[in-house]
């Protein structure tokens, strides 16, 4: 008990003081538009991808406007569209772009892209293979060439790993690898639910491949070169690599007040900047 | 005395609200349910839904065979794995355990009853798939039926274990005296009269793990690897269909719903409304075999 206390002591000090920093407006002089006193409620939801970034980008603009209150939920990109297009939160998200039928549904929603974000092929570190063209890609996750001697690796059966059906992600790879009316992702394909769960499989599963964002691409696993090109957030930004998506936040009609001023704030420098630290790419 | 009565008054009313409670939570569950259900029922049609063998929400092929036989194979499996070990833990709790063994080793089956289902997924993770991945059949990823099963085994041996148990300890002790005067061993006793006697409740104990086995959903996400195939064997044997990737009703639902609308959210309510029925039914039979018991 008595060892205990000084560290209790230390704890509730911190806490003290990072509670105490909190109301202090940033003293560095700023890029924001507006430096108006902000205050209210915004409430963000969808995109699971999104909502990490969200989160930060919310934390952020809570720092420098201790009367705003943002609260960020998940759900899914769908469901990011279904709720702003009907008004039920201030805000929603997208990892994709918007579908024609959901913009006939919700003709007055207004799509804010705040990041761009890439999609990886990836597979398991042993495989000894480090690029693919788009066809041999399209080829295996459509269950044409199903085994790594096909494309010059060892004669071992590929593992498949994919997004579940309706991912913002998956759409993505669809729409980019496999094409608009291209082949259909095998049906054997091992589906997990988020992209942390792909990189789980594939991180555990030798002879694997799966695909997923730029930002949870880590050493656990390795990211393909794609037709001669690494995926890498400068490569995205040259406009070289392939397969990228926009990452949208959604408003009914155009924003005003508090969610203007947050959009404002994450489309401005210091917005962006924690976009790219977050392993995304900034839209400027 | 008037106040008295209104006092007992009330209490009854509130214990008779709670009871309700109970029945109009499953109402409006199963009300809702169908509710949501009911567009996919009425555009996809019953039959497509129930007999459809594919499953593909973006061309509107929305087919459960493949979930349904995923279900009923994983649970086969479970029962299979779990059911000899569960009985066999019951007759030894019962019959054989002297008192202190036995009160090391109920509490630990009832603890196995609380472990939450992702961590017996996590468990099956890290540890079942890379086992099963060993098995050298060609295509066989380590994520399917036989992973699946065995963790399903482990999770639904409690519920068995322990109502198994109750069922042999409410055999009659004349009934193993009678044998065991007839110059019966321990064992021809338990196997001839004891197990047999307490055969409807054991009945009752498998289904009810049947039941959990059918409606746990975390733990089967994480290794069965949630194709949307019709499980099929590997390759000219027959026995690696253990080996195959399937999906349950259950996961289907949980993976797929954060991102579903329109037509696909409603086929994914249908798909609980399949499950629903298919445990109403297996709560019933249970229901009628405890009632012959008695």
């Amino acid at each position: 008990m008595i060892r205990k206390t000084p560290m209790l002591t230390i704890l509730l000090a911190l806490a003290l003081a990072a509670s105490g920093c909190r109301p202090t407006p940033a003293p560095a002089p700023s890029p924001m538009p507006a430096e108006a006193e902000f205050s209210g409620k915004i409430i963000e939801a969808g995109s699971t991808t999104v909502q990490p970034l969200a989160e930060k980008l919310a934390e952020a603009f809570m720092a420098r406007h201790p009367k705003v209150e943002i609260i960020v939920q998940g759900g899914g990109s769908s469901v990011g569209v279904k709720s702003a297009g009907e008004g039920t939160v201030d805000v929603g998200a997208a990892s994709r772009e918007v579908k024609d039928s959901e913009k006939e549904k919700y003709p007055d929603l207004v799509v804010h892209t705040i990041a761009y974000d890439g999609v990886a092929i990836v597979v398991h570190p042993e495989v000894p293979i480090d690029g693919l063209t788009m066809e041999q890609v399209r080829d295996i996750f459509a269950g044409k060439i199903a085994n790594w001697k096909e494309v010059g690796g060892p004669d071992k059966p590929i593992v498949v790993v994919s997004r579940e059906e309706g991912s913002g992600t998956r759409a993505c790879f669809e729409e980019l690898v496999m094409g608009k009316d291209g082949p259909l992702i095998t049906e054997k394909a091992i589906l997990q639910p988020s992209n942390g769960a792909v990189r789980t499989t594939v991180a555990t599963t030798p002879y694997s491949i799966g695909y997923l964002s730029f930002g949870f691409l880590d050493p656990s696993i390795k990211g393909l070169v794609l037709d001669g090109v690494k995926p890498t957030v400068e490569n995205v930004v040259a406009g070289k690599y392939p397969v990228v998506r926009p990452l949208n936040l959604l408003t009914k009609g155009k924003p005003t007040g508090v969610v203007k001023a947050w959009l404002d704030f994450i489309l401005c420098e210091e917005g962006q900047k924690i976009v790219v630290e977050e392993g995304y790419i900034a839209v400027r | 005395m008037q106040a008295r009565r209104l006092k007992e008054r009330i209490i009854l009313y509130l214990l008779a609200f709670c009871a309700l409670a109970a029945l109009v939570t499953l109402l409006l569950i199963a009300l809702f349910t169908l509710k949501e259900g009911l567009p996919a029922f009425r555009e996809i049609g019953l039959g497509k839904l129930l007999l459809g063998k594919v499953w593909r929400p973006q061309r509107e092929q929305f087919g459960l065979v493949p979930m349904i036989l995923g279900s009923i194979y994983v649970t086969i499996g479970a029962l299979l794995l779990g059911v000899p070990p569960a009985l066999g833990c019951a007759v030894f709790l019962a019959e054989v355990a002297p008192a202190g063994v036995r009160a090391a080793i109920r509490p630990a089956v009832e603890l196995l009853a609380g472990i939450p289902s992702v961590v017996y997924g996590l468990f099956g993770m890290a540890v079942l798939v890379p086992l099963v991945r060993r098995i050298p059949v060609p295509g066989n990823t380590g994520y399917g039926l036989l992973s699946a099963s065995i963790v399903l085994a482990v999770m639904i041996l409690p519920t068995i274990a322990s109502i198994a148990e109750d069922a042999i300890r409410a055999v009659p002790r004349e009934y193993k005296e009678g044998a065991l005067a007839l110059g019966a061993t321990h064992w021809q006793a338990i196997r001839g009269v004891i197990l047999p006697a307490a055969r409807s409740g054991i009945l009752a104990a498998i289904i009810l793990g049947m039941g959990r086995a059918l409606g746990e959903t975390m733990a089967m996400i994480m290794v069965i690897g949630n194709s949307i195939m019709i499980p099929r064997p590997l390759n000219a044997n027959p026995l690696t269909l253990v080996l195959s990737q399937a999906r349950t009703l259950t996961g289907n639902i949980a993976v797929e719903i954060a991102y579903a609308t329109g037509l696909h959210e409603s086929a994914l309510f249908a798909t609980g409304v399949v499950l629903f029925v298919l445990i109403v039914i297996v709560n019933n039979l249970t229901r009628l075999l405890m009632r012959r018991r008695k």
